[in-house]
């Protein structure tokens, strides 16, 4: 009876396979002969990114971002790119499984992951198999440690703590600083320790540092209450935004506000469904991009990309139509040498070649943009604060 | 009683036939080109799951007792053989070595990990086991996650709850546990050859154990301990055995998966994964070894498969979940089934006889 019951699971999942196969194998062969024809028309560019699970928001964003961007390429009618999301769930191992799957597509150029445990996973990858990486939002510094062919569209998060550090330096000297961040988490923990580094070197006045984790980001009472007994007017929340709204309300709630300042991270907040905006009124937040900008190339993107999909393009939609244009204008000056007829590996060497031969792009999260030889990217991150529902850039 | 040793023995061959045959064809076809680097890049994560779901077995289909902290002995295995493997590095340059010894690391200190847990756990019963290691599994996430390892020329540093600036890294520093960063670096040692002997030497493990004297004790004690320890079997020591047996497994499994990949978190082995492994062996069949090499391996390709599927992949893998379970409860199916196994088990006596 129960052999019979395991057989049974075994033929079905067997049945499964082989329909799985099946369904494969044509589609599997059609795409290569579409890639055979293909390759020599389109740039093929291969990313990963979280577009399930609890990250979902910014690799959507990303992939919204570069799609767009490609497409106003594509209507040029010049180079022409086509753009493959890969889903990674937020997870190393889905993210070399997704990498992997890129490469049977044929993957020419790789824009990485959008989040940084992934990207580290497949930074490695990429580094082995010699494919080109610029990522548009994995900040963590193990994305670029070891690898020379992966560079960063974003700060680096060391950046972006010392940046918060010496912006709270120079235009607060007095204030009491707390500090709340996730201590299981690769970029909240990553800004809070340059933060912390760079807060002792410039004296700021820190009374109260808590953590929290994933298991724990329901309840925040204990946090805000040391905070507020601790008569902090300030408080750092270098952390994701579903979080940090959860404190806007716990800490609105038991009378508690003080000016928060976010990182990258908090970008989105205001896109949250069922998030009241006014909660979140006065937060500032350090981004190298701001939607209402007035420059030609910020007002081009956020108007087509609300025409596209509906919503205020937030920075990770920034970072990723940033990363095709880069790309693209990389291939540019390269006076075809590039060309979409070349393998990744000579891609690679040539692209490398133009980022760390003074190659400087302007793009809508910054202009002037360079990168050294590490792979970081040099620009400057701009304050905002969010006024009425809107990001204002700080005067 | 003879047709039942048989029965065994058919099954135990049954098990031993997949995992070799399964490594024939994929070496075969991985030889020709036939492979797709999406699939070749999941082997060893394959191998790494069936290890995981056959020791796993081992607790809830032999032993009988339901335990969801699985994910953190792998996690113990694989934080430990990682370590392990890196300052190793000078000691032994031979790769093939180097991921024995860490292997070995690993499945020692899973192994402690569960006398830890086992000798007060296993006094209780039933669903408080279950609470317990699932407690268990969290603990181990946690702490790895407050954990720091380094490595420098005088040797290991370690700290806990603090940061790697705070360890003091002399010359020649190198990160390896970074707290919530997870492992840092990892050289990738891991190989599908390296999966495969780990599987077999599993199953050898599992089913000698299954088949030995503790394992009719250990089996006993699931189907009725009052009986069996008013013949003089001492519960708590056959259940540490078998829970150990499967943690040192699990630690074994860990170690092979973390040296697969440059970077692993410790939140990765969270509840979820443990799960993920207790659905493999349920899909697969309590107590039934092949049944659950089989259900890892195609449980772990399946949502690879699906990517076609996009956003609805997630979908299609819990409705195919569904349809599984539903398919398995239905008789006329089952009945068509057990017809082709008496087909099937013809031949297999023909064959037999024949030889």
């Amino acid at each position: 009876m129960k052999k019979s019951l395991l057989t049974m699971v075994a033929v079905v999942l067997c049945l499964c396979m082989f329909a799985g196969c099946s369904t494969d194998a044509p589609s599997g062969g059609g795409t290569q002969t579409d890639a055979e024809t293909a390759s020599n028309e389109v740039f093929k560019i291969g990313a990963t990114g979280p577009l399930t699970g609890g990250a979902a928001i910014y690799g959507i964003a990303a992939k919204q971002g570069a799609e767009l961007a490609a497409a106003e390429i594509n209507a040029l009618g010049g180079l022409q790119f086509e753009i493959n999301y890969q889903d990674d769930e937020h997870d190393a191992e889905k993210a070399v499984n997704a990498y992997n799957a890129l490469q049977d597509w044929g993957m020419q150029i790789f824009l990485s992951s959008v989040t940084s445990t992934p990207a580290v996973a497949t930074a490695v990858e990429a580094f082995e198999d010699r494919v080109f990486g610029l990522t548009p939002s994995a900040s963590s510094t193990a994305v670029l440690e070891g690898n020379d062919n992966i560079y960063q569209m974003c700060f680096a998060d060391p950046n972006q703590g010392s940046a918060t550090a010496q912006y709270v330096a120079d235009n607060y000297p007095e204030a009491v600083v707390a500090v709340i961040y996730k201590n299981d988490d690769v970029y909240s923990k990553g800004v809070y320790d340059t933060f912390a580094a760079a807060a002792k070197e410039l004296e700021l006045n820190i009374v109260s540092e808590t953590t929290f984790t994933e298991d724990s980001q329901q309840d925040f009472s204990v946090q805000i209450a040391d905070a507020q007994n601790a008569g902090a007017d300030f408080v750092f929340l270098p952390m994701y935004y579903q979080p940090a709204s959860l404190i806007f309300a716990q800490a609105n709630a038991v009378g508690y506000n003080p000016t928060y300042f976010g990182i990258d991270g908090m970008d989105g907040i205001l896109t949250l469904e069922g998030f009241d905006t006014s909660l979140a009124e006065g937060v500032m937040l350090l981004t190298p991009f701001s939607a209402d900008a007035q420059d030609d190339k910020t007002v081009n993107f956020v108007t087509k990309y609300q025409e596209q999909y509906g919503e205020t393009p937030n920075q990770f939609a920034a970072d990723g139509y940033d990363c095709v244009y880069a790309i693209y204008e990389a291939i540019q000056s390269s006076d075809g040498a590039i060309t979409v007829d070349m393998e990744a590996p000579a891609i690679c060497e040539e692209l490398i070649a133009i980022f760390n031969g003074g190659f400087s792009f302007d793009g809508v999260t910054g202009a002037g943009m360079t990168w050294n030889e590490n792979g970081e990217v040099s620009k400057s991150p701009t304050a905002v604060v969010i006024q009425d529902g809107v990001y204002v850039g700080v005067k | 009683m003879r047709a039942l040793s048989n029965q065994k023995l058919r099954k135990s061959l049954y098990a031993y036939a997949i995992v070799i045959i399964g490594y024939a064809v994929i070496q075969v076809l991985a030889n020709g080109g036939g492979l797709s680097s999406a699939f070749e890049g999941q082997l060893v994560p394959i191998c790494a799951y069936v290890v995981m779901a056959l020791s796993l077995n081992l607790t809830v289909g032999v032993m009988g007792d339901l335990s969801l902290g699985h994910a953190g002995f792998m996690s113990v295995g694989a934080f430990s053989g990682a370590v392990a493997c890196i300052a190793l590095e000078n000691m032994i340059p031979v790769p093939a070595l180097r991921l024995t010894a860490s292997i070995a690391v690993g499945a020692v200190c899973a192994g402690c990990a569960g006398v830890i847990i086992g000798i007060p756990v296993l006094r209780l019963k039933g669903d408080y086991l279950a609470i317990v290691t699932l407690a268990f599994g969290e603990i181990i996430k946690n702490i790895i996650t407050c954990f720091y390892v380094g490595q420098d020329n005088r040797g290991l540093r370690f700290g806990f709850l603090t940061s790697i600036n705070d360890l003091n890294l002399g010359d020649g520093a190198r990160t390896i546990i970074d707290g919530p960063m997870g492992l840092r670096s990892v050289p990738k040692l891991s190989s599908f050859t390296a999966g495969f002997i780990l599987i077999l030497v599993t199953l050898a493990i599992i089913l000698n154990l299954v088949n030995s004297r503790s394992g009719r004790a250990i089996m006993a004690l699931r189907d009725n301990r009052i009986a069996a320890e008013s013949v003089g079997i001492p519960a708590a020591k056959y259940k540490l055995m078998a829970f150990v047996t499967s943690a040192a497994l699990a630690g074994a499994a860990g170690t092979l998966y973390v040296l697969n990949f440059s970077t692993t978190v410790a939140s990765k082995f969270n509840f979820n994964t443990s799960i993920l492994i207790l659905l493999f062996v349920v899909l697969g069949g309590l107590g039934n070894m092949w049944g659950s090499i089989v259900a890892a391996a195609l449980l772990t390709v399946l949502p690879e498969m699906l990517r076609q599927f996009n956003n609805y992949r997630m979908l299609v893998y819990a409705i195919v979940l569904i349809l599984v379970m539903l398919a398995t409860n239905n008789s006329s199916v089952r009945t068509l089934v057990g017809k082709m196994k008496e087909a099937a088990a013809l031949v297999f006596k023909k064959r037999g006889t024949g030889r």
